[in-house]
């Protein structure tokens, strides 16, 4: 059990290799749980990476930012319009995303950071803000406002022909150096997707990269802000870099995300950038269990599969969930559940929240250990352990 | 986004399309390559699946909830329950049907539904899930022109067909017209066309307009068409004001209208967008003020029956136009407002009456072609003529997948007899006025391409 709490080199790279596979093979055992189609698996890799980087800042600093959403939205502009004047390869949209939501999260972090705490949260809830409205409606020549920025037939995309090919000019579809993205391959009812390999092979490196932050003396740099940034503070250190750059590299990753959300459908929403999708990626990465390596992507995985189930469920679905029980009483318990499933699902959503909140504070990942420890049967012992380190701290 | 893809010959419907180099690149599929027409989501068993993508939340939802009310009353009539509603009044090319209520090809038609709570990514996403994981062979719906076009050119890049909804912007027929796409509902220049004579006769040629827009691609196009027409007919127009969709409070708007020295103000505003700012333009007062030695007036060009219950005694007397009016006499019109009546216990409003008509338009295309291919689907409808749906004799003309037919101009009623008489038929324009060539500047930018049947 020590290693799970104490990892060294080699649980990584194992960690590493069944997560690799896992992703890989996602088209197979997602299949089994009918989320197998590429739209859904596209979400879990491409919000997966966005609640990654979200941990970095909100996992290691503790900063919570209310406002990641903003750097999504800015990555999916920046993808878009790279896909109109330069040509629908997806890797110089990736780029100028990343480059683009960099430079704008060094504007608001520098700004942002002044404060910590409810003051910092607010402070990037209040950019984000302002960040929708002006692409809602301020910057409607950029954004395309409501409609939705799109590519269209008469764009210019001066390169494509040399980063793509057989690009069909009234329809452009995104296209890796002559491989359509939006391709489906299907054999026995599996679906293997080229837009969404993409993004599992940006997920896989970006997960790799976040790893390695973990574990760098950056990394445990960060963990001491959270710890206690005061007696960081009085011992001279000036970390004001390190939570800048935490929130950088965390508003790339968010601007990647962005810019795959594009990638595997190129229409940029002025939607992506409100505060509830902030909101989201803060629940995603708390029911993960924030902190972890693996748990914000868990949670995005979940938050997004419960998301496309319990939104589209209605009454009939119900009545054929609960088909087991008598008919009389069956009316009664579809007429409550029903309030939780379709556009009521936001209220399933809160109470799983709570629930993990009030009884597992580390998400899923801490219940998942508490599972091995039981299991183990060194239950006891392990509580001892993890006392006598705590008061070592 | 195409799935399945193989390479064997699409078929290129549309006469002019220069066939652009569309490589499929080969891949292997057992079945795919068995069957020479394949086509996405080809339905194997005994029933058909259709996507039915409504707003339930958000500025629209009124009309998203009557919307799917008359999809599940079209599926019914499909599948031969209930008394076949419009099924039995419609005609094509003067002849009848090929849908007998014994579903569509043989087939049980059954549905899923989503909500794009009037956002073009959910939509999007709703829609996109709807074609992959549930194999919808059609997808329909929409009460925002912003996601009927991002909808539409998804379901062109799917390969499935798309029967637009509630749209009213000249773009989704115009610049952002796609082969697999097609609208029943009238559009913004339809509007601007007919409404500008009724305006000049109730207000004269010497009056000053002042817009206030939905700032998405509807209103924009409505904003210039109806400034187009009522320019044409010597009225002035003094400013055009943009507004957030789903903005609740207008007063910002509404205050600069009186100081700005102009005697009508415009409304393209649609849903509780519309409600909220009629309702405050009346509060303020602005109906009875004088300007320039005339009554102010107020307009709104597209005209709901929702909307207008929404808003309440402010309709009285303000000129619009819909699509359709459940008051409307002819066979089709009774047959529909009955059977709907029958199963909701109230009227259907236009946008209930487009989907509706929209589902036996595509139902009976397919019985056309014998195929639920997209390609064979989009052969049926171009330039099919068609009669009994409550709109008169009606063309779906190839070059823009638009329908022509009349248009009602109406007024909020002084007098209603019931909460559902709200609007008064003032005016059914002609098809002839309101028709444009293909090549109006309004509508040019874009091109309907090829059809794609996702295989």
């Amino acid at each position: 059990m020590k290693i799970l709490t104490n990892p060294s080199a080699g649980v990584d790279t194992t960690m590493m290799l069944v997560f690799v596979v896992a992703v890989l093979t996602m088209p197979f055992w997602l299949t089994l749980i009918g989320a197998g189609y590429p739209d859904l698996m596209q979400k879990f890799v491409i919000f997966g990476l966005f609640a990654t980087g979200f941990n970095i800042l909100f996992g290691l600093t503790g900063y919570l930012s209310f406002g990641h959403a903003a750097f999504l939205g800015i990555g999916s502009y920046t993808a878009v319009w790279s896909f109109k004047l330069l040509g629908m390869n997806p890797i110089p949209a990736a780029i100028f995303a990343v480059a683009v939501s960099g430079v704008f999260a060094l504007v608001i972090g520098f700004i942002s950071l002044r404060r910590s705490g409810i003051y910092f949260s607010i402070l990037t809830l209040a950019f984000a803000q302002m960040c929708y409205a002006l692409a809602y409606s301020v910057l409607t020549p950029i954004t395309n406002g409501e409609t939705g920025l799109r590519v269209i037939g008469d764009d210019p995309r001066i390169l494509d022909g040399i980063i793509t090919s057989g690009v069909n000019p009234s329809t452009p579809t995104v296209n890796l150096f002559g491989l359509d993205l939006t391709q489906t391959w299907v054999w026995n009812g599996y679906y293997f997707n080229a837009g969404f390999y993409f993004c599992a092979i940006i997920l896989i490196i970006g997960s790799y990269i976040a790893m390695r932050i973990f574990r760098s003396p950056f990394g445990l740099m960060l963990k001491a802000v959270k710890t206690n940034q005061n007696r960081l503070n009085y011992t001279g250190v000036n970390t004001k870099p390190y939570t800048l750059a935490a929130f950088v590299i965390s508003g790339m990753y968010a601007g990647l995300a962005g810019a795959l959300l594009c990638i595997t459908d190129p229409l940029a929403g002025a939607e992506r950038m409100q505060w509830t999708a902030s909101g989201e990626v803060v629940l995603m990465v708390i029911l993960g269990g924030m902190g972890t390596l693996m748990g914000p992507m868990l949670g995005a995985g979940i938050i997004k599969f419960a998301e496309q189930k319990f939104s589209t469920w209605g009454k009939t679905e119900l009545h054929e969930f609960f088909a087991f029980i008598p008919d009389g009483i069956r009316d009664t318990v579809v007429s409550v559940a029903s309030l939780f499933v379709g556009s009521g699902w936001h209220l399933t959503l809160g109470l799983v929240f709570m629930l993990i909140v009030i009884y597992l504070p580390g998400g899923i990942v801490e219940g998942g250990r508490r599972i091995l420890m039981w299991a183990s049967g060194s239950n006891r012992r392990n509580r001892k352990l993890q006392a006598a380190a705590q008061a070592a701290e | 986004m195409s799935l399945i893809k193989t390479n064997i010959d699409r078929r290129g419907v549309l006469k002019g399309t220069a066939a652009a180099g569309l490589a499929a690149p080969m891949f292997m599929n057992g079945k795919a390559w068995a069957d020479a027409h394949a086509y996405l989501n080809a339905p194997t068993g005994k029933s058909v699946t259709l996507g039915f993508n409504v707003p339930q939340t958000g500025p629209y939802a009124d009309e998203g909830a009557d919307e799917l009310r008359a999809y599940k009353l079209a599926v019914k009539h499909l599948n031969g329950e209930g008394d076949g509603g419009m099924m039995n009044t419609m005609t094509v090319k003067g002849g009848k049907t090929g849908l007998t209520g014994n579903g569509v090809l043989g087939k049980k038609v059954e549905y899923v539904t989503g909500d794009t709570q009037t956002k073009s990514d959910a939509a999007r996403s709703s829609a996109k899930k709807m074609i992959e994981a549930d194999k919808a062979v059609m997808i329909t719906g929409g009460s925002s022109s912003g996601v009927a076009i991002a909808v539409q050119s998804l379901c062109q890049e799917a390969g499935v067909i798309f029967m637009a909804g509630l749209t009213h912007s000249n773009d989704t027929t115009g610049k952002d017209k796609r082969a697999n796409g097609f609208r029943h509902f009238f559009n913004a220049y339809m509007s601007g066309a007919a409404l500008a004579p009724v305006l000049e006769k109730a207000y004269g040629k010497d009056r000053k307009a002042y817009h206030l827009t939905a700032d998405y691609t509807w209103g924009w196009t409505q904003e210039a068409s109806i400034a187009a027409s009522t320019e044409a007919v010597g009225w002035e127009t003094m400013k055009k004001v943009k507004t957030p969709v789903g903005a609740g409070d207008f007063s910002q708007y509404i205050t600069p209208v009186l100081e700005s020295g102009a005697d009508v103000l415009v409304l393209n505003h649609y849903g509780n967008d519309m409600v909220n700012s009629l309702t405050q333009a009346v509060k303020f007062g602005l109906r009875d003020k004088q300007v320039n030695g005339k009554d102010f007036t107020i307009v709104v060009p597209l005209y709901s029956r929702l909307m207008a219950a929404g808003a309440g005694e402010n309709v009285k007397g303000i000129f619009g136009s819909t699509n359709w009016h459940w008051s409307l006499t002819d066979e089709g019109s009774k047959a529909f407002v009955k059977s709907f009546g029958q199963e909701y216990g109230f009227p259907p409003s236009q946008a209930a009456h487009t989907c509706y008509v929209q589902t036996l338009l595509y139902a009976n295309a397919a019985e056309t072609a014998g195929t639920f291919n997209p390609c064979g689907i989009v052969e049926a409808l171009e330039g099919l003529e068609f009669d009994g749906m409550g709109n008169g004799p009606t063309l779906y003309r190839a070059d823009d997948h638009q329908c022509f037919k009349d248009v009602l101009v109406v007024k909020g009623n002084e007098n209603p007899t019931s909460k559902f008489d709200i609007l008064e038929v003032v005016e059914v324009t002609p098809a002839e006025q309101v028709t444009y060539a293909p090549d109006h500047p309004m509508f040019t930018g874009g091109e309907l391409g090829e059809c794609n049947a996702g295989a």
